[in-house]
């Protein structure tokens, strides 16, 4: 597993930087591939020789617009795809995504209500993401109980109940911005979804989170591989099944909650992520969790350099675009449940 | 020795195990049975320490097994169930091997033993050549035996079973307890198994505990818990109780109730 795991480790990372470097290198300021990688590397302090011949402008484009936003794009999938990892692991349902569960909308109803009142530094530069955890849980909870029945949870019972909620928290939303003036566009883009007019900021808000949800995950990746088998075959082979729930789905809700904060409701990252990497590795979560993040990252980047350059200089929102690819991938995987009804899918 | 002592258990609101006490010896075959719905797979839950009962507690080496922590407890006690193992993605060899996660740490570091048990396992029960499938283009006898092998794997002292033989037919339910009971006879385990058979219970259990209303019929070898009067207290039907031409082992006759004595 070590030998798979670096191979495809490795060329999901390789992949990841060629995004990344292509990425940069195209935009609609008109600055040529060769200038970009120019600017990047006098960035570098053992290149910065003073021979640079760009102007303040083209550099603020590179390092500041363009530079934060593709890294931002990186972040905010791999947190995600960890998410919907996490939320299919433990919940043992191949449709659970932070979108589907309503997850992500309970956590843009929490940012959106601290900016219609103006409280974003109530608590300090964590309060967005604090409060969209907190409404993101609540909704979670909530969900849990309308699909609950006898003590089971069925798999399309409980994507019901996350879309239901979804549809439902839309609407407040929705309202919280007709309710408002002055800040209509920023809480228009929680509902959308986008990377637009971001900065450094943002990253840092992000990191903590990525830094504390990843290992964790990774940690609980061969807990995961056995509740694959159902939650009674993992307690008997000495997993404590009710602690690895709850820690999972705080690391799952805390990462939906980070991206959230920053890039509005994305929908279907973390379904689409973790099924293509399935596919390509097998069932194991101690390798589907790490190539997760790495392949949400390289997701939501293009995504993100789609929805910059198609319409160019108009933007198409970024949760637009996922949910283009994201909702027929759905269907198809609801379709394939279907042919194989009575088997786990 | 396993202790039950004054155990409650409901399910969905309703009183099944009520003030039920019991024994378990060390190194022994055990067979739970009694009519459906009387809760003997409750009652093997609760033995496991999966589930907590209402009121009572169960003791192992006297000391409540809800004290134990749960890989600890994985490492003495292994359970096969009676739906089996899911057809999932995983390999044999990489379900047989997660019977060894008991044994353990956090970062995944095992014992160095692990790989010659899981192979030691997977030879026992045959899967040599199938070590390589995927649990999902196996047959529902064959992801029984994993789950069997699985449990070797695990190493335990104390092997509860759940109906293990429900859903396969005769020849691998002979099979199958005549692995356990191999097995069991090698490494002196302790062995309880709920068993819906009353004939196979009787061929391979050295005890049998039969629950009826919540508590304990009876209890013993077989020979003397066994009796036609006992199964028409139990299980409200007339059988007639003949001694199993080749080991001795009462076995149960049934009879329509159509049938009258007089009509011999």
């Amino acid at each position: 597993m070590n030998d798979k795991g670096l191979t495809y480790g490795g060329a999901a990372l390789l992949l990841l930087a060629v995004s990344i470097v292509v990425s940069l290198s195209i935009g609609s300021a008109g600055i040529s591939v060769s200038d970009v990688w120019g600017i990047m590397i006098h960035q570098l302090p053992w290149f910065a020789d003073g021979t640079a011949s760009y102007t303040d402008g083209e550099i603020a484009i590179v390092t500041q617009v363009r530079l934060s936003r593709v890294l931002l794009a990186v972040l905010v999938g791999a947190c995600l795809a960890l998410a919907g990892t996490g939320f299919q692991g433990v919940l043992r349902n191949p449709l659970a995504d932070p979108y589907t569960l309503g997850v992500a909308s309970g956590c843009s109803v929490g940012a959106a209500f601290i900016i219609l009142f103006g409280l974003q530094t109530a608590i300090g530069m964590w309060t967005i993401p604090l409060v969209a955890f907190a409404t993101g849980a609540a909704t979670l909870l909530i969900v849990f109980w309308l699909s609950r029945s006898n003590g089971a949870m069925q798999i399309e019972t409980l994507i019901l109940s996350g879309v239901i909620l979804q549809a439902f928290l839309g609407a407040f939303v929705s309202f919280m911005v007709s309710m408002s003036q002055g800040v209509v566009n920023q809480i228009l883009f929680w509902l959308m979804g986008s990377l637009a007019l971001r900065s450094w900021d943002n990253l840092y808000i992000l990191l903590p989170f990525l830094a504390f949800g990843l290992p964790i995950l990774l940690l609980y990746g061969r807990p995961l591989n056995l509740f694959v088998l159902g939650e009674r075959h993992a307690a008997h082979l000495g997993i404590r099944v009710e602690r690895t729930k709850l820690v999972v789905l705080v690391a799952s809700t805390l990462l939906t909650a980070a991206a959230v904060s920053v890039s509005g409701v994305i929908g279907f990252v973390g379904l689409v992520v973790p099924h293509v990497i399935r596919l390509m590795v097998g069932p194991d979560y101690r390798l589907i969790i790490p190539l997760s993040a790495i392949g949400g990252g390289i997701f939501v980047l293009w995504a993100d350099t789609l929805a910059r350059i198609a319409l160019s200089p108009k933007e198409i929102p970024l949760g637009v675009v996922t949910a283009l690819i994201g909702a027929p991938f759905f269907a198809y995987l609801l379709h394939r449940r279907k042919l194989k009804q009575g088997g786990a899918a | 020795m396993i202790e039950a002592n004054g155990i409650v258990q409901e399910v969905q609101g309703r009183t099944v195990l009520n003030g039920l006490n019991c024994r378990f010896d060390m190194g022994k075959i055990y067979g739970i049975i009694g009519p459906n719905g009387v809760g003997k797979s409750t009652f093997l839950q609760l033995l496991s320490g999966v589930e907590r009962p209402k009121a009572g507690d169960v003791l192992l080496e006297g000391r409540s097994i809800y004290a134990y922590p749960r890989k600890q407890l994985a490492r003495r006690m292994a359970v096969l169930q009676q739906s089996g193992l899911p057809p999932v993605g995983f390999s044999v060899r990489e379900v047989v091997g997660m019977g060894r996660y008991p044994y353990q740490g956090w970062l995944g570091s095992d014992s160095d033993d692990s790989e010659a048990v899981i192979d030691e396992a997977i030879k026992a029960m045959g899967l040599t050549e199938l070590r390589q499938r995927k649990m999902d283009q196996l047959s529902g006898g064959e992801r029984q035996r994993v789950a069997l092998a699985k449990l070797m794997a695990q190493q335990p002292s104390i092997i509860l079973l759940d109906e293990p033989t429900t859903y396969l037919d005769i020849g691998f339910q002979v099979q199958l307890l005549d692995t356990v009971r191999a097995w069991q006879r090698e490494r002196n385990l302790t062995v309880i198994a709920v068993l819906h058979d009353l004939n196979l219970a009787s061929l391979y259990c050295d005890e049998l505990i039969v629950l009826h209303r919540g508590a304990i019929a009876a209890a013993g070898a077989a020979r003397d818990v066994l009796t036609a009067e006992l199964i028409g207290r139990v299980y409200e039907t007339t059988a007639s109780i003949v001694a199993h031409p080749l080991t001795g082992a009462p076995q149960i006759m049934l009879q329509p109730s159509s049938y009258r004595d007089d009509g011999r």
